[in-house]
């Protein structure tokens, strides 16, 4: 790289500047597309591909959402309009995620779901994540800051760091083994949420 | 096509049931040793190689050794039954498996007074297994059934399905397949078969003894810590397909209740 050239971060950023969100959105529901084509094109079980596909989805767009801001702060990549975006898109697979165990795993039955739901740790776990980033989701318009002001609106947003934990805690015990890669999810989790506890001073 | 005193129970456990496909069968297993996926095994066992093949069998048996396949099975006659299939993971398939009673075999290498359980090993092959080089499971995959299990003539070990030899994914070249349990019992591609006094070593109960009896019998009544086991979803009827409740020891309660007669399966599960 030669001297002239500018510095990851600022080009990063201004170049980000340049481009509209709407394409992150759209790139964003891609791999949502293809879950859905192999789930529905699946030879022997449909429901598990997008039980699965949906949940990890929502949770790798919940981790990159939590990258942005570190980003700003460490490197100086500007990637902050793009977050909300990546949360968004975190609900919607989320909401997927629960619509495909509520209709297709469980297929609405109903003592059964509040049954599970409660003597199940790993779904409570994960069903108290859902709860958490409704309201998040549902505030995420911008009169929404004006309302309630940052301060509490930030406060409210901070639901966000218990979320990702309960949702790579979830996916975690949702295995039989121990697996390397829910492990992976959960470790990022906790490193991404513990950056903030060394930056916020007040809770 | 299998005359004697065991097509009764045979042609009672068939009773109408319509198998699954081929390639439903096929591209749909639980078989860590080659990966934790279910279209992991279809893809990566094909480089397991099952022929040449050896069975050590072991413990209080009259004619121990190491066998090559053909040996120690190549004079069984094989039959087609058509099972249930369970999996503790609250699915289910029908297959339409092709082997023999595990009676036969056990019969062959004489069974010695004392031998109370029978102990079964998968193949570890680190070079096509990349499972086993992760410290998911306490390789090799291990399994039992008491004595009275293993005779039982719903018991077999299968070599094929829909009488083509058995794919690698499916457990080749020789599993057990007990279909009142569920599926982990039947353990796949085995490599050794020991008689033994005490109840042995077994990977899923050992691994999570809370969520994995030794017993593992198919009990909609007994649910696994973490889901329910009083329904099961059957594979391979589209997204849509109507969750089905599961029966007792899997629908073939009549043929092994009378096994478990005074256990209390809550506690003995």
């Amino acid at each position: 790289m030669s001297a002239a050239a500018p510095a990851l971060g600022p080009w990063l950023s201004s170049y980000a500047r340049k481009v509209p969100t709407w394409p992150v959105y759209l790139l964003g529901l891609v791999p949502g597309v293809f879950v859905a084509w192999d789930g529905v094109t699946a030879i022997a079980d449909g429901v598990d591909i997008l039980l699965h596909g949906f949940g990890s989805l929502a949770l790798q767009f919940l981790l990159a959402s939590l990258v942005v801001t570190p980003l700003l702060r460490f490197a100086r990549i500007n990637l902050i309009k793009f977050r909300k975006a990546l949360g968004l898109l975190s609900v919607i697979y989320l909401s997927l995620h629960f619509a495909v165990w509520l209709l297709l795993d469980l297929q609405l039955r109903w003592g059964l779901i509040g049954s599970e739901i409660v003597k199940r740790p790993y779904l409570t776990i994960g069903f108290a994540a859902f709860l958490m980033l409704l309201p998040l989701a549902a505030t995420s318009w911008q009169g929404a800051v004006a309302r309630m002001g940052t301060q509490g609106w930030a406060r409210l947003h901070r639901l966000v760091y218990p979320a990702v934990i309960l949702g790579a805690v979830h996916f975690v015990m949702q295995e039989k083994v121990w697996l390397s890669q829910a492990l992976v999810y959960l470790a990022a989790a906790l490193f991404l949420v513990s950056l903030r506890f060394l930056w916020i001073r007040r809770w | 096509s299998v005359a004697g005193a065991s097509a009764p129970f045979a042609a009672r456990a068939q009773e109408a049931l319509e198998p699954h496909t081929w390639e439903q069968i096929t591209n749909y297993n639980n078989f860590y040793e080659f990966g934790t996926r279910k279209d992991d095994p279809a893809r990566n066992a094909q480089d397991m190689v099952t022929d040449p093949w050896t069975v050590t069998v072991d413990g209080l048996v009259d004619n121990p050794g190491a066998y090559s396949l053909a040996e120690l099975i190549g004079d069984i006659p094989t039959e087609e039954r058509i099972y249930r299939f369970r999996c503790v993971e609250a699915w289910s398939m029908v297959i339409p498996w092709n082997g023999f009673e595990l009676n036969k075999l056990l019969a062959k290498v004489g069974v010695q007074d004392g031998a109370r359980h029978v102990a079964f090993e998968t193949a570890v092959l680190p070079d096509v297994m990349e499972g086993v080089n992760t410290p998911i499971l306490d390789w090799p995959y291990r399994e039992g059934l008491r004595l009275d299990e293993a005779m039982h003539p719903l018991t077999i070990m299968a070599t094929g399905i829909y009488g083509r030899p058995i794919p690698n994914q499916n457990g080749a070249p020789m599993r057990l397949v007990v279909p009142w349990k569920y599926g982990f019992k039947s353990i796949k591609s085995i490599v050794r078969i020991s008689l033994v006094a005490e109840e042995p070593f077994a990977t899923w109960n050992q691994s999570q003894p809370n969520e994995y009896g030794y017993y593992a019998n198919v009990n909609p009544n007994v649910d696994h810590p973490r889901w329910s086991q009083a329904s099961e979803r059957v594979i391979g009827g589209g997204l849509f397909a109507r969750r089905q409740d599961t029966l007792m020891f899997n629908g073939y309660e009549d043929q092994v209740a009378s096994l478990y007669e005074g256990m209390d399966l809550t506690v003995q599960f």
